[in-house]
């Protein structure tokens, strides 16, 4: 049986228009690059244990569009969709991700977020990061859905402590 | 989602790094604002003005002891802080549990390949 993963993602907030998302796997980077670009792995973790991912589409080349679709339990539907930028097979993968808001007019071309996905392998192991760049923090706060301003994150930690356990 | 447009939310108010320090200090437990002036290298009518915008979302309480006024820190009023970060970081921690289970799959997959181990 393999060593149990670390666990949890971090999520820090580098600049006011960034998101940045590390995660280390028990595994060499070519399969984890495999498990994020295959549509039948997609199918099997992308929803967490939110719902069931119902479509995964992916064209992996330059160009090319993808779109994933999850029905949350409860049965709402939620879909992203994009197109790849650069692809470096098991190194760095960079898209745009767009959130299909019902009723929302699209945002315009220049104003979707980037996704930059790097696969650093050590020892057998990798550390996935995700970095989501946007064109204005008013986005990126739309992203986290909420109305946090940036920079706070210094202190995430002893807020942390603090709240658990004074909460 | 709107939010204020000033200091009237708990969000807003630990935007200022400042404040941030201001609640790390009063981590450690309460304090007169006097403390808080050589600790923060700061003059007293700014650390009174900080003092005022947190106890204004309720970050921190304030209560009289003699001459002296003593702050302290109020978790409850940083839960929704604490709460929204996590629910976003949590979102990705459950997609990483199960894209774990997908990567012991594959390694298992090519271990038999491989015919060994």
């Amino acid at each position: 049986m393999a060593a149990v993963s670390s666990g949890t993602a971090t999520v820090t907030l580098p600049t006011d228009e960034q998101i940045l998302i590390t995660r280390e796997f028990d595994a060499p980077k070519h399969l984890v690059y495999k498990a994020w670009t295959t549509p039948e792995l997609v199918k099997r973790w992308w929803s967490g244990r939110r719902g069931t991912v119902t479509l995964a589409e992916i064209d992996l080349r330059v160009g090319g569009q993808w779109r994933y679709v999850m029905e949350a339990n409860g049965g709402v539907e939620v879909a992203f969709h994009g197109e790849f930028r650069e692809l470096v097979e098991n190194e760095r993968i960079v898209n745009t991700e767009v959130y299909e808001m019902p009723g929302a007019p699209p945002l315009p071309a220049e104003d979707e977020p980037l996704n930059i996905v790097t696969f650093t392998e050590a020892d057998g192991r990798t550390t996935l990061s995700l970095l989501t760049q946007t064109t204005s923090k008013e986005l990126r706060d739309m992203i986290m859905d909420s109305g946090m301003e940036a920079g706070m994150q210094e202190s995430m930690d002893a807020l942390e402590e603090v709240a658990v356990s004074l909460g | 989602m709107a939010r204020a447009a000033t200091t009237a939310d708990v969000f807003n108010a630990v935007a200022e790094p400042r404040r941030r320090q201001i609640l790390d200090v009063l981590a450690g437990g309460e304090r007169p604002a006097g403390d808080l002036i050589p600790l923060l290298g700061l003059a007293q009518p700014q650390v009174s003005k900080h003092l005022r915008v947190l106890r204004e979302v309720g970050a921190v309480d304030v209560r009289e002891d003699g001459r002296q006024r003593l702050y302290r820190l109020n978790g409850h009023a940083l839960r929704p802080i604490h709460d929204w970060v996590k629910a976003y970081e949590n979102s990705w921690s459950e997609r990483f549990e199960q894209l774990d289970d997908v990567l012991d799959d594959l390694k298992q997959k090519e271990q038999g390949d491989g015919g060994s181990e």
